[in-house]
């Protein structure tokens, strides 16, 4: 098996832990089950696909779909950034569901944002749903960015890519036990790379055999890191029907 | 080839003062017919402006009955004169549940206007008419239409309805019993609503089979008032031969538990050669297909046995219906689908595998054999296990006396409600108050409070919701005349792409492949139907499952369709999933507890199960009709309690929910629970019956009424079966859109997921239209809380324990089917962590 798996937290052995630590390409990352990865050693914060304002973007073409999406992923973004207090936040690409939605952000979502943007450096990696820089928001704009022996982009590339953190896919995995499917939104990585759980509060998932994610793992190291009520749960993609 | 077919030959003709007129009479004559007296009382009533119900069994000219009004007056009126009011507006507007039944009738109909050159033009409008025929239906329209309820909802919400509908003067709903016991019906009524407005006079004509509460139909066929309840006429057929009735006779051992009926496969092969065509109906999709598969390994006479269910190919279900009327086949399997009015040839013997569930359901399909009134249905009942024999004994007795359990219509749905808002801003721009008060004379809607109904405008204007930051997209919006518009023509787009309230689970059809070398073709093969999403994704390549009668080959999913390939095992290796079950009607409960209740009702029954009775009437004790009997028994190392409600699965499944949460609190420990259509039985790690007798456990605080209050509403809230419902309502109201099909490509990471819309809402607006209205469908359907609620108080005082050292002859059934189920509650989360635990033993042994 590739990579460590190390319970982390005060309690680990009968709850299990809420963050595991793997190694990706060398470097040592921590999937938090707040669906954040913390990088220790450049005390990076990222965090994919927050498709803030989505349901604005909906109700613009019709669909009135509640409101509160914005204030919810927010507020855990908040939690997770108070936790971990980083040097730096990456987020990686769609941060916006679409491309009007940091223009129209509502002021108080604008305030909140640039409060939690105090004090650290912010990296905003484009995405296919925000090709743009934010409007009225500070952070830097790119496409890529290099941290230790990582990439961190928006879209995966497949082929050989060490190292490539990335999000777009919003990955879930569906665990088979006894008869019953469980499905959550996971970390996916084989230890080369790593895919990021959608961070958004209405965001869906896509499960690891579906075909968007064919070529990107050596899927007998592929392990997905789900997303449980207080902890994550470790499970290899060959044991996830049991 | 159908039977609803013209009056039977010379019946007394008792209504001497009324007659048809010519031709109708000549041509009635020249057959050697007469009409039929309640064909002519309808007409002499609808003329004289009544609407009616006709209750006729099938078989009694029906059909005929209804269309005589239209067809008489539009013979008087004579064809209009082109461009004329008349000729460009319908006369009459023909509503039936099934687009099969429309055209079907418009067959039946054309060969008396042909033969009798009546000035009538007929016409169906479905969801399959070419869109150039539906336009020119609605610049130049027939004289009758033959349609479904979701093409009225199209048409009222056009532009063009007020011409369309101006005059209207009949409107024919068939089968109306299977259509307002849904949210169709409810679509339905609002629309029916509508005509009225836009034709003032027009009458309904309602055509039904016998139902429980025909009061509820007559209302629902006419404008309801404030205070006071306005009913249609009444005409009501009754007569027909009875029905021959009996419980398969078989020398095998009848099954404990299980739904399968196994053991009675050669009995039912050799009652499948002793008849010309007999049809086979099942519960389920899955017994459909297994009861196929067991028929042909026993079928050494290569007798034609087909199969029908809903989720075959349409193409292929065509092909079976085709042969049957040509009395090709000896056999056909069928669920539900084969339920409603069309005819299938001569059908002289009905099998129903399983227990019936509903007096009413099982006379349904016993109408299906043999269409002439005046001789008698024959039909077969084969109980798949011993509470399954009382039952179809207990359905029996219903039959012969006529009993009916046909389900209410209940409240109308909010998110229909929403729905239909919506197409009529489509259709005109339209004032509150108005609106309330044609919504409100629909019968469903007629208890509906204006706060609820300008929440629903509300919801529809901008989504219903406390924060007020959508104004800016509203899709309707009031005017300063007062009148509510759409805001611009993409919402009336968007309105008749989401219409009507059939939600279907998402669907994946299933194509056959091949696979040569171990390489799948490129190539799909034919299509053999569609399966329900979240089955296929239990599913893993390679694993063999039953369907279309076939056993298959999981191969993937690629895009939209599952691929599967021919499988040469013997057994499938997943069981096909269980499909909609149907709940026992409590009449019938009533029936079998009255059955086990009296040792002098027990003639009747097989010897194998007065056997199994007397034995639980010397270990334990029978349980009483009005009082609630409870076993408590050891058993390995846990603890049993086992219940007798009689109630349905689905309120037992309620019932078991709440009282293992009661239980928890209690320190009983609960493990889990399994509930049938009978029983329920609950284990835990405590001895519950040495808890009763110690006082520790209190039957009359655990059973009572008060648990449908809070701890109803906590289980609920943390419920899936709420995040189904919610689904539907979201599609249904159009938060958010139906999935069309081939648009799945788009990438479902990017599609709106419902479940998390309901999380949202349920934390930010708990009193939401949207919850409300999932809220009243859960507790209608899904949880029968209503009758739930009913057994609690019936019980209340009257509870009787008995506490066993062994499990009892009546708990046999129940014990069987634990382990088939999983426990509830914490489940989710001790998988996860089970498949994680696997995880960590791998890491600290590594391969």
């Amino acid at each position: 098996m590739h990579g460590t798996i190390a319970a982390l937290g005060a309690d680990p052995a009968p709850t299990g832990p809420a963050a595991v630590e793997i190694d990706v390409n060398g470097t040592v990352v921590i999937c938090d089950r707040a669906g954040v990865l913390w990088l220790p050693a450049s005390g990076a914060l990222v965090v994919s696909d927050l498709h803030l304002e989505k349901g604005a973007a909906h109700a613009r073409r019709g669909m009135l779909l509640p409101p509160y999406d914005t204030a919810a992923t927010l507020a855990r973004l908040g939690e997770a950034i108070t936790r971990y207090d980083p040097r730096l936040v990456i987020s990686l690409g769609d941060s916006f569901h679409d491309r009007i939605g940091s223009q129209h952000l509502p002021e108080p979502y604008r305030q909140a944002l640039q409060a939690l943007q105090r004090g650290r450096d912010w990296a905003w990696i484009e995405g296919n749903h925000d090709p743009e820089k934010p409007v009225g928001l500070e952070g830097a704009w790119c496409s890529e960015l290099h941290l230790e022996t990582l990439v961190f982009r928006h879209e995966p590339r497949p082929g050989a890519a060490d190292g490539e953190i990335a999000g777009h896919l919003h990955p879930a995995a569906r665990v088979v036990r006894r008869g019953k499917a469980v499905r959550r939104p996971c970390f996916a990585s084989d230890g080369k790379r790593l895919l990021m759980p959608a961070f958004g509060s209405t965001t869906g998932g896509l499960e690891l055999r579906h075909p968007a994610l064919r070529g990107l793992f050596d899927r007998n190291e592929l392990i997905a890191h789900l997303l449980g009520r207080d902890r994550i749960y470790s499970v290899a993609f060959n044991r996830m029907n049991g | 080839m159908t039977t609803e077919s013209f009056p039977a030959p010379d019946i007394p003709d008792e209504s001497s003062g009324f007659d048809l007129p010519e031709p109708f009479l000549g041509w009635f004559a020249s057959r050697g017919w007469r009409p039929r007296p309640h064909q002519l009382e309808l007409l002499a009533e609808t003329q004289a402006g009544r609407s009616m119900l006709l209750i006729a069994p099938t078989g009694a000219g029906k059909t005929l009955a209804g269309f005589l009004p239209s067809l008489t007056d539009l013979t008087a009126r004579g064809k209009p004169k082109p461009g004329s009011a008349d000729a460009r507006s319908l006369h009459t507007l023909y509503v039936s549940p099934l687009k099969a039944l429309a055209v079907d009738i418009e067959r039946n109909l054309a060969r008396p206007v042909e033969e009798m050159g009546l000035p009538v033009r007929i016409e169906t409008r479905t969801g399959d008419t070419p869109q150039s025929k539906r336009a020119r239906q609605r610049t130049d329209p027939p004289d009758i239409l033959l349609t479904t309820p979701e093409q009225v909802s199209l048409l009222i919400a056009n532009g063009h309805a007020e011409r369309l509908f101006a005059g209207l003067r009949y409107v024919i709903f068939d089968e109306l019993h299977s259509l307002i016991a849904s949210k169709r019906g409810h679509l339905l009524s609002l629309a029916l609503a509508r005509l009225r407005r836009l034709a003032p006079g027009l009458r309904t004509i309602g055509l039904s089979a016998t139902v429980a509460d025909p009061e509820e139909l007559q209302r629902w066929l006419v404008p309801q008032a404030p205070d006071s309840d306005e009913l249609a006429g009444r005409i009501t057929v009754t007569g027909g031969a009875s029905p021959i009735i009996t419980i398969l006779e078989t020398a095998e051992r009848i099954p404990w538990s299980g739904h399968s009926a196994r053991y009675a496969i050669p009995d039912v092969y050799q009652t499948i050669k002793d008849h010309r065509t007999t049809l086979i109906f099942v519960n389920t999709r899955s017994q459909a297909e297994m009861l196929f598969q067991e028929l042909w390994r026993v079928n050494e006479d290569n007798l034609p046995i087909a199969l029908h269910h809903g989720s075959l190919d349409a193409a292929q279900r065509r092909r079976v219906e085709a042969a049957m009327g040509r009395n090709e086949l000896r056999a056909v399997v069928a669920t539900s689908t084969l339920d409603l009015g069309i005819d299938w040839g001569d059908v002289d013997l009905v099998v129903h595998v399983g227990a019936p569930k509903g007096a009413s359901r099982l006379a349904q399909r016993i109408g299906r054999a043999n269409h002439r009134m005046d001789e008698p249905s024959r039909a077969i009942l084969t109980p798949a296990n011993r509470f399954e024999v009382l039952e179809c004994q207990a359905a029996i007795d219903a039959n012969y006396a006529g009993a009916q359990d046909t389900p209410s219509g209940g409240d109308g749905g909010l998110d229909v409600l929403a729905q239909h808002v919506l197409g009529m801003a489509a259709a005109a721009p339209f004032d509150a108050d108005e609106l309330f008060l044609e919504v409100t004379s629909a019968s469903p809607y007629a208890r509906i409070d204006r706060d609820t109904f300008d929440k629903v405008i509300d919801f529809v204007a901008t989504g219903g919701y406390a924060l007020k930051s959508y104004e800016r997209y509203a899709r309707i919006r009031k005017r300063a005349d007062g009148l509510w518009r759409i805001s611009n023509p993409q919402v009336a787009q968007q309105y008749r792409l989401n219409i009507g309230t059939i939600i279907e689970a998402p669907m994946l059809t299933v194509r056959m492949t091949s696979r040569k070398n171990g390489i799948l073709s490129g190539r799909g093969g034919p299509p053999l139907g569609k399966v329900e999403e979240y089955f296929l994704e239990t599913l893993s390549q390679g694993d063999t499952f039953l369907f279309s009668g076939k056993i298959l080959r999981f191969e993937g999913i690629r895009e939209n369709e599952c691929l599967v390939s021919n499988a040469w095992d013997q057994d499938p290796k997943v069981p096909a999933y269980a499909g909609g079950k149907f709940p026992l009607s409590t009449y019938l409960a009533e029936g079998v507890r009255a059955m086990i209740a009296d040792p002098s009702k027990w003639g009747a029954l097989p010897d194998q199960v007065t056997d199994w009775l007397r034995m639980q009437q010397e270990v334990s004790q029978l349980p009483a009709r009005d009082s609630l009997l409870i076993e408590t028994f050891p058993r390995g190392e846990r603890y049993y309690m086992v219940l007798y409600p009689f109630e349905g699965r689905v309120a037992h499944q309620t019932l078991g929910m709440l009282l293992t949460r009661r239980l928890e609190r209690l320190g009983a420990q609960p493990l889990g629970f399994v509930a049938t259509d009978y029983s329920l039985g609950v284990w835990a790690l405590e001895d519950m019956g040495a808890m009763i007798k110690g006082k520790r456990l209190d039957l009359g605080l655990l059973f009572d009424e008060d648990m449908l209050g809070d701890d109803l509403d906590a289980w609920l809230n943390e419920s899936w079966l709420l995040k189904r419902t919610f689904r539907a309502c979201a599609v249904i109201s159009g938060l958010i859109e139906r999935r069309h099909p081939g648009k799945e490509k788009s990438g479902r990471q990017v599609t709106v997921s419902a479940d998390l819309i309901y999380d949202v809402l349920r934390s930010h607006e708990p009193d939401h239209i949207l919850l409300r209205a999932t809220r009243a469908d859960a507790a209608q359907g899904l949880l029968d809380i209503q009758r739930l609620g009913a057994m609690l108080k019936r019980i209340k005082g009257h509870i009787k324990h008995r506490a066993l050292d062994r499990i009892s002859p009546l708990a046999v059934p129940i014990m069987l089917e634990i382990g088939r189920e999983p426990v509830a509650g914490e489940a989710n989360e001790s998988i996860l962590a089970e498949a994680a635990d696997d995880l960590l033993a791998e890491a600290r042994n590594p391969r």
